[in-house]
């Protein structure tokens, strides 16, 4: 396939331009901001790649009301940077897939970390990206520029476009302006640390933490094959498996907390504390999808129960197979060699029938291109999105083959 | 009243047997309810100035009958209302002459609590609290807490996505519900999202959510549980100036701290509290802020100390912190009551619902006072300080010749104030039919096209809950047309937020 033409709009005005050029001359458009998340799910099929990178620059941003409006096309970076001036944060802690396709960390947009729907570790706390993302302006795939939600933090008014927008990947509108909900920085952080549980005894003990008033913002489990390249050196050493369980807040609450969460700890296995510096270093790593960071096995990405996600990596017979668990189970983190299907058939099955789904964040083309990287639904629903996708963007120009769908008998 | 509601359609009354005769079918003995003495308990919801006697109630009890209800009704073209237990406040479940109520009330089990992975399975007609009150013996809860969560159901709060004094800190009920079970109005079942917590695909589980009952009927909700915090601490904050309590309430989010509730009452409604339920509310101050902290006892401590010491520098005339379980609950009785309270002063009262930038809150006071005085309406604020949320409860007599109307006037010019000063028409009572005629004032034609879409790929017939949210529900295909038609029409100058 020929190289897309490069777009490189200036505003919302430029997008329905090339939107409406690209439609009619039945071309199609790869939607992107910095391109980090391109190995993500399937292979865009385009005429023409729309860079919304020169989108950039935040609009308003009122510390007090707890909300920022940006242009789509602002680095995810300058906006965190900007926050933490004034002591405030992303709840959602977006992760940075850059570094799984070895490209340099730090190039994600604001647009597509919520096109996306990125999160990280405190998912399990402050929800996703979905969660904080209020109102937004895009133009359609029908060439229209339009808005939804509002710039303040409690709106029912009309249908909640911006859950839809999250998660679309790009497919339904491309987002110009948006406006997301942030959070004061948590002031410190501690991590009590769990050694040596097998895989469904974590599950166990970060589910038991997790039901505890200790507030957890952060329940993750590395077995020992991936934690040699953990940047905390006695973690990384230790050559046992490691269970993470994270409290953020004020230094007071953080102090008890720990004390509670170590006595209900305790019963499961020996427990340390890891303090404010290296809780940072170890939960960049368990948000980014560290141990999996510059090899080149295929990547999946599984969301379950939190229970069940031990069982999907046992069903996966692989001695070459690797992985992790975040939010307290409930995401895996699964590399398997790339070859063949990469194990597409067995983790559908797997997920599917534990009630989940999994997603390819990361595969050679071709195997991109042959099982296809977003899970296969229900006909209903499958039918149902579809005819969301045809109002939105009834001739398919934007990102087709992204959220392609799996092909595996079900 | 004063709303237009869709033509009612001729050939659907004409038909009335016929669809009762088929629902009863379907829902055998006490299910269908036709009597006009037995129907009136069904002509409105908790927006009582709006009345309409429904063609037909029907109480279905399981998931498939509500499949074949649809489903004969889609291919019948009948309309379909769906009602929770009728506590909405902006008209959500008001009936319509030529449709079906469909009432959810018996679908009122608890399904499965399932404590290891933190979720609990209910029907919708369960009551808000009874989710708390299934979890509550091994220390959980459901966070959302509408005022009205004694009686308002689950499905009802899936559909206004509902929120509650406590949705600051921890999220309305789109952030705590994981998966539904959903018909369509095709009688189609489908299953979105589960107990893990991303769902695949299109987010169609975020858009259910807060949808009015417009896209389908909830049959099952999957929602989140949280363990209670160890420890909860209320302060009861008096100020002599909205200024000064404004400040304080911006003074607190800029120290880091997100408390559980943080709620503001105004003169008129501090007295009209106080003088129902005794709380102890102090009557010399102009606002009253009541700032409620969560979490481990050393946390709540902490937190007590440094929202008192802000309170005392934004010049807090009264400021008292509850030592007890039972003095917290005395500081949150009086707001608790505040609607009742001021129901008590006025024969009738109209409750608004806009959220505005925080930062505007003195000069929405100061126009809402110019605008009381004009319409000779009396207005009691209640606002969620918070989240910028603002409850203006217009205080009016029905039975004086053009007062509603006047009252409507009023709640217009709120709602359209709201929108001026950045904020929007609904925080969390939803748009209904109350604020329907309203929606243009935040979205222009192409705006509403764009919604209406997302409606014509769930209910293409337009047949769910007809005459809500939207002013003008364009048939699907003239909706076509007009997406051709905006296409071709530049926007040199789209409305802004």
């Amino acid at each position: 396939m020929e190289t897309p033409t490069l777009i490189e709009p200036r505003d919302a005005h430029d997008v329905v331009d090339a939107i409406r050029d690209v439609a009619r001359s039945h071309g199609a458009l790869q939607v992107c901001g910095a391109g980090s998340k391109d190995g993500v799910g399937g292979v865009v099929q385009a005429t023409h790649r729309l860079d919304l990178t020169a989108l950039r620059g935040v609009i308003d941003y009122a510390p007090s009301e707890l909300v920022i409006t940006a242009r789509a096309g602002t680095a995810l970076e300058e906006i965190e940077t900007l926050l933490a001036s004034e002591d405030q944060m992303l709840a959602f802690e977006p992760m940075d897939y850059g570094p799984l396709s070895g490209a340099a960390p730090g190039r994600a947009t604001l647009g597509g970390v919520l096109a996306a729907n990125t999160s990280g570790p405190r998912r399990i706390a402050s929800g996703a990206a979905r969660d904080h993302f209020l109102g937004f302006e895009a133009v359609s795939g029908r060439g229209e520029s339009f808005k939804a939600g509002g710039r303040v933090v409690k709106n029912v008014t009309g249908y909640d476009l911006p859950k839809l927008m999250c998660g679309s990947w790009g497919t339904l509108a491309v987002l110009t302006e948006v406006t997301i909900k942030v959070v004061p920085r948590a002031r410190t952080a501690a991590t009590v640390l769990i050694a040596g549980l097998a895989d469904p005894d974590a599950a166990a003990a970060m589910s038991r933490a997790t039901g505890s008033s200790a507030v957890i913002t952060g329940a993750a489990h590395l077995p020992a094959r991936v934690t040699q390249s953990i940047p905390v050196p006695k973690l990384a050493s230790a050559g046992t498996s490691v269970t993470a369980l994270r409290l953020e807040g004020f230094g007071p609450s953080v102090a008890a907390r720990i004390e509670s969460l170590r006595l209900l700890c305790s019963q499961f296995g020996p427990v340390a504390v890891a303090d404010d510096d290296d809780t940072r270093a170890l939960w960049r790593f368990v948000r980014d999808a560290g141990p999996f960071a510059g090899d080149d096995r295929a990547l999946w990405r599984i969301s379950v129960a939190p229970m069940d996600g031990w069982k999907v990596a046992a069903d996966v017979q692989d001695a070459a197979a690797d992985w992790f668990f975040d939010w307290a189970g409930g995401l895996v983190w699964l590399a398997v060699p790339a070859g063949g299907d990469a194990c597409a058939s067995v983790i559908h099955q797997s997920a599917s029938r534990l009630g989940g789904h999994a997603t390819l964040v990361r595969a050679p083309v071709p195997v991109r291109n042959a099982v296809g990287g977003f899970p296969r639904q229900a006909a209903g629903v499958a039918a149902l999105c579809q005819r969301v996708k045809s109002m939105f963007d009834p001739d398919g120009i934007l990102n087709p083959g992204r959220m392609a769908i799996a092909q595996h008998p079900s | 009243m004063s709303l237009r509601m869709p033509e009612p359609d001729r050939a659907t009354l004409a038909r009335r047997a016929q669809i009762i005769a088929a629902l009863s079918a379907i829902v055998p003995g006490e299910g269908v309810i036709a009597e006009p003495d037995a129907l009136r308990a069904y002509e409105s919801d908790g927006l009582t100035a709006y009345r309409q006697m429904p063609l037909v109630v029907v109480l279905p009890e399981t998931t498939d009958q509500v499949a074949r209800i649809l489903r004969w009704c889609c291919a019948n073209s009948v309309k379909i209302v769906p009602r929770g237990s009728g506590t909405s406040l902006s008209g959500g479940a008001l009936p319509l002459e030529d449709a079906v109520l469909l009432g959810m009330s018996r679908f009122n089990r608890v399904l499965e609590v399932d404590y290891a992975n933190r979720v609990a399975v209910v029907q919708p007609g369960v009551t808000n609290l009874a989710v708390t009150e299934a979890v509550r013996e091994r220390g959980f809860y459901y966070a959302p807490d509408p005022s009205s969560q004694i009686a308002c159901s689950i499905g009802g709060n899936v559909a206004e996505n509902s929120g509650g004094v406590h949705c600051l800190k921890y999220g309305l009920t789109t952030n705590n519900v994981l998966g539904v079970e959903l018909v369509l109005m095709s009688g189609e079942v489908v299953r979105l999202g589960g107990k893990g917590l991303d769902s695949a695909g299109y987010d169609l589980l975020g858009v259910v959510v807060g949808s009015e009952g417009m896209l389908g009927v909830v049959t099952e909700v999957t929602v989140r549980i949280l363990p209670e915090p160890a420890t909860a601490r209320a302060l009861l904050i008096g100020f002599s100036s909205v200024e000064d309590a404004g400040r304080c309430v911006g003074a607190v989010i800029a120290a880091g701290i997100i408390p559980a509730g943080m709620e503001m009452m105004d003169k008129l409604a501090i007295h009209a509290a106080e003088a129902f339920v005794g709380a102890g509310y102090p009557l010399d101050v102009e606002v009253l802020l009541i700032v409620e902290l969560d979490g481990p006892q050393a946390e709540c401590e902490h937190l007590i100390e440094a929202v008192s010491a802000i309170a005392r520098r934004c010049n807090a005339a009264t400021l008292s912190a509850s030592q007890n379980e039972e003095q917290r609950l005395a500081f949150w009785a009086g707001r608790k009551a505040a609607f009742p309270a001021v129901g008590r002063i006025s024969p009738d009262y109209y409750c608004m619902d806009g959220t505005i930038p925080r930062r505007a809150l003195p000069e929405v006071l100061a126009r809402l006072r110019e605008l009381s005085a004009s319409y000779h309406l009396r207005v009691a604020n209640v606002f969620h300080a918070g989240d910028g949320n603002l409850h203006p409860l217009i205080l009016y007599d029905a039975n004086k010749p053009g007062e509603l109307e006047q009252a409507e006037a009023f709640g217009a010019d709120i709602l359209r104030l709201c929108v001026k000063v950045g904020g929007v028409l609904t925080g969390e009572h939803g748009v209904g039919v109350e604020k329907r005629d309203l929606m243009p004032e935040m979205f222009n034609p192409v705006d509403l096209a764009h919604q209406e879409s997302l409606k014509c790929a769930f209910d293409p017939g337009l047949l769910l809950n007809p005459g809500k949210v939207f002013p003008t529900l364009h048939r699907c295909a003239e909706l076509g047309r007009m997406h051709v038609h905006a296409g071709r029409t530049p926007f040199p100058d789209l409305e802004r937020f």
